[in-house]
């Protein structure tokens, strides 16, 4: 170690043994003190809790699916009969966009986010994320893109060429509101939410576990956070350039997309699919994560074949990289190319059969419980393997040349989606909202909810596999009698209102339980996990002392009997100097460092008003706004990295 | 018996520490993800070059009088700020003031160079793609140099305050990391737009 410079006399000690402790009520109450966030607007605004924003982000994030699915409802309505005329084929076109837009960026990968934030420290056994600032700023910034999309929506200009927006269409010559300008900047603004979050799980997983927890004790939902993280670093820069070039092609007539100066429409295809395949994987994989970690407690055993299903998460995404072109057999690419890209689709069946294998091992070897959590998870393998099973068969070009733009491919996202995303999502509210209320949901509605949910899905969307067998073309407003595809549309109505009703019992459920659900007590699942360890809900803290670790399962340790060694939950290192919380090494997880923490700011906050002030002014073409926007965000990053000596970034002496 | 394991480290360092702490990898997950987005502008020329018809680049032989010494410029700019971390590592503030300062005033040079070579072209950002690849590519840049001048402007500043110390330094090592960057994107840029058509391509 360096000694501190000479100059720095006053400066805090460089090294510290933290002292080994027990937990008291005296600690506590020191603890509680530091950590707590200060009442009023200025607290509110100010928080860096991970646990109060991911909250903030499930809510917010819950708020869109509602939206999305009264947009998905009206359709429905509009698509139950043939030559229906209850919307006109431009708002039918503004309808179906939003509802992509808000279900795909808006709703799936936020609702993941809001659970892992809340989890991760204490799954982890931290006290918070590695970059609790940074944690507040991806909140704030997503929900002003979520006002600045949604305030296009209110005023007409919705997106209407699709969540995917190829050009031309979206191209000002053929588009000419600000539909499309508000959707582009809104994305853009958007993927800095992704990056900055995905930055914070990726530094987060390599530094703030607690000591003993090496890589292959973490749960599998951190495993599926961090490949889905890396995947967001990596490809969210590929949507956002795709969305400035078009707004570019659009407002400063540059020729990126357009074909009569050289431009090539499919560049956006390119970007956007080598974007959106591994997104869809962002969107699923810690979704697949909560059904790894989660049907292990109902089952009564430890999941079947960890290392696999773990590595299994990896694989899928790096295969992911490799088959954006699927979204683009039928565009006339070479044959070379069709054939590569096909394979590489069949290919990822793999990993992701691997996990689905474990699941019903699991499921098999266990002695299941069944809870309403229990339902959900496992009727999401089901759910899976039909949404897999239809996606695998559009990996071979001839089958997608047939089926591609039919409802087949509405059907297979659908499953994909919901089954993979939203019923694993509701599973893990009812799993873990004792743990962020302290109260259990009610089980018998939640019976009502899980089968209302699960005959509605399937009953609206398992017959659209054969609509769009027998034909009929997706994005189109409406479809004459002759075609014979009216009466499964009505049943997909019917099946969809139903599904509806489900979500609505899932909200029900929420709301009730919330205020007089049972009391819940730390672990009532009797689950294995970090987490189930502190109180529900959990303090400011999470954990009084830092515990170490010495196996997958640390509640579950003295029933398996899987070694000699018990990881110590009561008895741990000492962090209270302050905002503080243990560093540790990357794959073992040896103290490594005391991280000093930064405290409750507004910064975040001022952050992305000052970006949204930006974006406006963008879009407005008022460059007084934007540049005004820019020189907020200027100073406010300049507070932001403003050496600190709390946090012992610069040293005292001088200034 | 079982027993109980607890971690007793030996004596940890405090807060970040010489270039490690939790900033050095939040820098890093920024420079992947900036890196990404220009590894895209740059698939973007070559895929948009290589499926045209016919010749594409506008200039066959871009003139490498400015962009030749200005990517000299900027690589200086790097040396000096590698020289400034370096004397901020061994406690020796003058140099780390004098090496910003340069890093600074050559970032500042390479701006106004690059404003130039705009203003000598003759066409503009929606001739045909490539004028837009190369005037939205050489401008993001451009707005990456504007980023990086502010932050050379502030570790000079925070340089002058006595901020740092051999031990407590990560803002200024990231920033100069962060400078780093930008040079180093240039190179890739400066290869695409100026290199690449002497050698045939989209030609």
């Amino acid at each position: 170690m360096t000694p501190p410079a000479p100059a720095a006399a006053a400066a805090p000690p460089v090294l510290r043994t933290p002292e080994v402790a027990d937990v008291t009520p005296d600690l506590r109450e020191r603890l509680q003190a530091i950590w707590e966030t200060a009442p009023g607007v200025r607290g509110w605004l100010g928080s860096v809790d991970h646990k109060a924003i991911g909250i903030r982000y499930m809510v917010t994030a819950w708020v869109l699916l509602a939206l999305g699915g009264v947009e998905a409802l009206v359709m429905r309505l509009q698509l139950a009969g043939p030559d229906l005329t209850l919307l006109s084929p431009e708002q039918y076109n503004q309808l179906f966009s939003t509802h992509g837009m808000t279900m795909i960026f808006l709703y799936a990968s936020p609702i993941l986010s809001g659970f892992s934030n809340y989890l991760w420290p204490l799954l982890l056994g931290s006290r918070d994320m590695a970059f609790p600032r940074l944690n507040a700023l991806s909140y704030w910034i997503y929900l002003a893109s979520a006002l600045f999309l949604y305030g296009g929506v209110l005023v007409g200009a919705a997106p209407n060429d699709g969540w995917f927006n190829y050009p031309p269409y979206a191209e000002r010559a053929y588009n000419p509101g600000i539909n499309q300008d508000v959707y582009a900047l809104g994305m853009i603004l958007l993927g800095i939410s992704t990056s900055v979050g995905a930055a914070n799980f990726i530094v987060t997983l390599f530094k703030t576990r607690a000591p003993g927890m090496s890589i292959n004790r973490v749960p599998i939902i951190v495993w599926g956070t961090t490949t889905a993280s890396f995947a967001n670093l990596l490809f969210v820069p590929a949507v956002s350039l795709a969305f400035f070039l078009l707004w570019m092609d659009r407002q400063f007539g540059t020729q990126f997309f357009k074909p009569a100066a050289g431009g090539q429409p499919l560049l956006w295809q390119h970007l956007f699919w080598m974007f959106g395949h591994p997104w869809v994987y962002a969107i699923v994989l810690p979704a697949m994560g909560m059904v790894s970690d989660g049907l292990p407690v109902f089952c009564r055993r430890p999941l079947v074949g960890y290392a696999a299903v773990a590595l299994g998460t990896v694989s899928t995404m790096m295969l992911g990289f490799g088959v954006w072109v699927h979204h683009m057999f039928a565009t006339g690419l070479p044959g070379l190319s069709l054939s590569f890209f096909s394979s590489a689709s069949i290919l990822i069946t793999v990993p992701s059969a691997i996990a689905v294998f474990a699941w019903i091992a699991t499921i098999w070897l266990g002695r299941p419980v069944i809870t309403t959590a229990f339902l959900f998870f496992a009727s999401m393998i089901l759910l899976f393997v039909i949404g897999g099973v239809s996606g695998f068969m559009t990996a071979s070009v001839p089958v997608d040349w047939q089926l591609t733009d039919t409802y087949w491919v509405v059907a297979h996202l659908h499953y994909v989606l919901i089954g993979i995303n939203v019923f694993p999502v509701v599973g893990a509210t009812y799993m873990w909202f004792p743990k962020f209320t302290g109260r259990l949901m009610d089980e018998r509605l939640g019976r009502w909810n899980f089968w209302t949910m699960f005959i509605g899905f399937n009953l609206g969307f398992l017959p659209m596999h054969l609509i769009g067998l027998w034909g009929m073309p997706r994005r189109i407003y409406t479809y004459p009698a002759s075609m014979g595809v009216g009466v499964l549309n009505m049943v997909t109505t019917i099946g969809s209102f139903l599904f509806a009703i489900g979500i609505l019992l899932f909200f029900w459920n929420v709301l009730k339980s919330r205020r007089s659900g049972a009391v819940a007590g730390p672990n009532p699942w009797d689950a294995y996990s970090l987490e189930w360890s502190v109180s529900s809900p959990p303090p400011p803290y999470n954990f009084a002392v830092i515990p170490t670790i010495a196996s997958r399962h640390p509640l579950w340790e003295d029933r398996l009997q899987e070694s000699d060694e018990r990881s110590n939950l009561d008895q741990g290192l000492l962090l209270d100097h302050g905002k503080e919380t243990l560093a540790t090494t990357p794959l073992d997880a040896e103290p490594d460092r005391i991280l000093r923490m930064p405290g409750d700011t507004m910064l975040p906050f001022f952050l992305a008003v000052a970006l949204t002030i930006l974006f406006t002014g963008l879009l407005l073409h008022n460059w007084w706004v934007a540049a005004l926007g820019a020189l907020l965000g200027a100073f406010d990053l300049i507070g932001w990295f403003w050496p600190r000596r709390k946090l012992f970034e610069r040293e005292p002496a001088h200034g | 018996m079982a027993e109980a394991a607890t971690a007793r480290p030996r004596a940890l360092p405090v807060g970040p520490t010489r270039d490690y702490g939790v900033g050095r990898g939040g820098m890093f997950a920024l420079i992947a993800t900036e890196a990404a987005l220009f590894g895209y502008l740059l698939f973007s020329y070559y895929y948009t070059g290589a499926s045209a018809r016919g010749p594409w680049v506008l200039e066959g032989h871009p003139s490498l009088k400015l962009a030749l010494p200005n990517t000299i410029i900027l690589i200086l700019s790097s040396v000096a700020i590698w020289w400034a971390e370096r004397a901020t590592r061994r406690g020796e503030r003058n140099r780390a003031v004098a090496g910003t300062g340069i890093a600074f005033a050559l970032g500042i040079v390479f701006a106004a160079i690059q404003g130039f070579e705009w203003a000598a072209k003759t066409y503009g950002v929606g001739a045909s793609s490539y004028a837009s690849l190369y005037y939205v590519t050489t401008g993001l840049h451009m707005a990456h140099v504007l980023v990086g001048i502010v932050v050379l402007a502030m570790l000079f500043l925070w340089t002058l305050l006595g901020y740092f110390s051999p031990t407590r330094r990560i803002v200024f090592t990231n920033g100069s990391y962060y400078w780093h960057f930008v040079d180093v994107v240039w190179l890739f840029v400066f290869w695409t737009y100026y290199i690449t058509p002497y050698l045939g391509f989209g030609q």
